[in-house]
């Protein structure tokens, strides 16, 4: 493949950031409240598996430091986490690819897992969270999401052609 | 390194206010759908319910009036009986409107984010009100935004009193919605089921006298060395889009370090009546 960069790829990727933040602030009813699905986290992985030479941990410490200013959380937190898991993401992307989508979903399930309990560690080692298991929900919506979740992207992925 | 930069260096904070200015358009965003949907209901309300709803406000009007007109001369009292006392006298607090935009995302935080900041005058620290009662305190201010931590985060302690007989214990909140506890009331104390509980004004953060939570429950187990009383916040913590920003009296507010406007002038005193 010639390297044929397109412009607008680097706004789409930035703007699909965008809109998991949005989704990670949009106010919840109180039952879905622990359940709400890690998008940022979500949108990271994806946009590793697809293109891994473009997004990697740069990107995840940058992302994870704005997802911490919307948490309201010590700086640097979540942008350990992310960049923890976009570690382990980097390093199987290639299996993780030839997976069927379920199946990704099982890893998305033991990522964002990982993520939310290095979060949560953190978190407790401040001393800002309470004792509550429940925090690992979050990444059982997602894995159950995911499919979708990723036919989606892949699809605005596809319209724009980003490579 | 960043973590521990913005755990222990107190310069983070203007940083970490500064970089907030930057989320601020995407919280403006998140609050969009709701404000446009409050806006076209506001529009396309039917001309019945309009007039019905302004009817009930003017009734309420006057209700709350006649109940000012009491405090009007309640006040005067007051003043009066204070003077005789040679008592300092309370300072009123003036307030500032401020309307929801946010809720913090993560469940073991009870934060809301309010659409006023150092622009407006925030200042960390500061009482928040809704119309029921005590909300909670601005934790951290950002140029056009501040964080609230509301009473019933688990970090949040708040020195409260029995309104019926002054009893003064701290109340704690534990994380979860509409649960505070009253810390450390010995099993002889006389606090019962239905007590409201006012801010006592001690720890100079919050004016005296508002209303925080009523007392839902008195559990007195013998093997427990204090009574264990639950209680429930009178503000509508998870309902009010409405809030007040109190401002505190300059006079009141106590840091730690910094001599109170009252010590150098007792000091100065003391130093006359030696000489």
């Amino acid at each position: 493949m010639a390297k044929q960069v397109v412009p607008g790829g680097r706004l789409v990727i930035l703007a699909s950031f965008l809109c998991s933040f949005i989704l990670t602030q949009l106010p919840l009813p109180r039952v879905m409240d622990w359940a709400r699905p890690e998008w940022v986290a979500m949108t990271l992985i994806f946009w590793i598996l697809v293109l891994p030479h473009r997004v990697g941990m740069g990107t995840a410490f940058v992302v994870g430091l704005v997802l911490d200013l919307v948490r309201g959380s010590v700086l640097g937190l979540s942008a350990l986490s992310l960049v923890t898991i976009a570690y382990a993401t980097h390093l199987s992307y290639r299996r993780i690819m030839m997976y069927p989508l379920w199946q990704q979903g099982v890893l998305v399930l033991v990522l964002i897992g990982i993520n939310q309990l290095l979060f949560h560690w953190m978190q407790m080692a401040v001393g800002m969270t309470g004792n509550n298991l429940l925090f690992l929900l979050p990444s059982l919506v997602s894995a159950i999401l995911w499919p979708w979740f990723f036919i989606v992207l892949n699809g605005v992925r596809q319209l724009f052609r980003i490579q | 390194m960043l973590i521990g930069a913005d755990l222990y260096w107190a310069k983070m904070r203007d940083t970490r206010a500064w970089l907030s200015v930057a989320i601020t358009p995407l919280q403006w965003l998140v609050d969009l759908p709701s404000r446009v949907a409050g806006e076209v209901s506001d529009q396309v309300v039917d001309r019945q319910l309009l007039l019905r709803e302004n009817e009930q406000l003017r009734s309420e009007t006057l209700v709350l009036e006649r109940r000012v007109q009491q405090v009007a001369a309640l006040t005067a009292e007051n003043i009066r009986l204070r003077e005789l006392l040679n008592g300092r006298q309370r300072l009123s607090e003036d307030v500032m409107l401020a309307e929801l935009i946010g809720v913090n995302p993560d469940p073991f935080q009870h934060q809301v984010i309010l659409n006023r900041g150092a622009d407006d005058g925030v200042y960390e620290g500061q009482p928040v009100l809704d119309a029921g009662g005590v909300m909670g305190q601005v934790v951290e201010v950002s140029l056009y935004t501040c964080r609230v931590m509301m009473v019933t985060d688990a970090r949040h302690g708040l020195p409260v009193e029995v309104n019926r007989n002054g009893l003064r214990s701290i109340l704690l909140g534990q994380g979860e919605l509409g649960e505070l506890v009253v810390d450390h009331i010995s099993a002889t104390a006389d606090i019962r089921e239905g007590d409201l509980l006012i801010t006592s004004g001690m720890g100079g953060r919050f004016p005296r006298g508002y209303p925080v939570a009523r007392v839902s429950s008195v559990i007195r187990d013998p093997g427990q060395p204090f009574v264990i009383v639950r209680a429930r916040p009178t503000a509508r913590l998870d309902k009010s889009r409405h809030l007040l920003l109190v401002e505190m009296p300059d006079t009141l507010t106590l840091e730690p370090g910094v001599p109170t406007p009252d010590e150098p002038k007792k000091v100065q005193a003391v130093e006359s009546v030696d000489g």
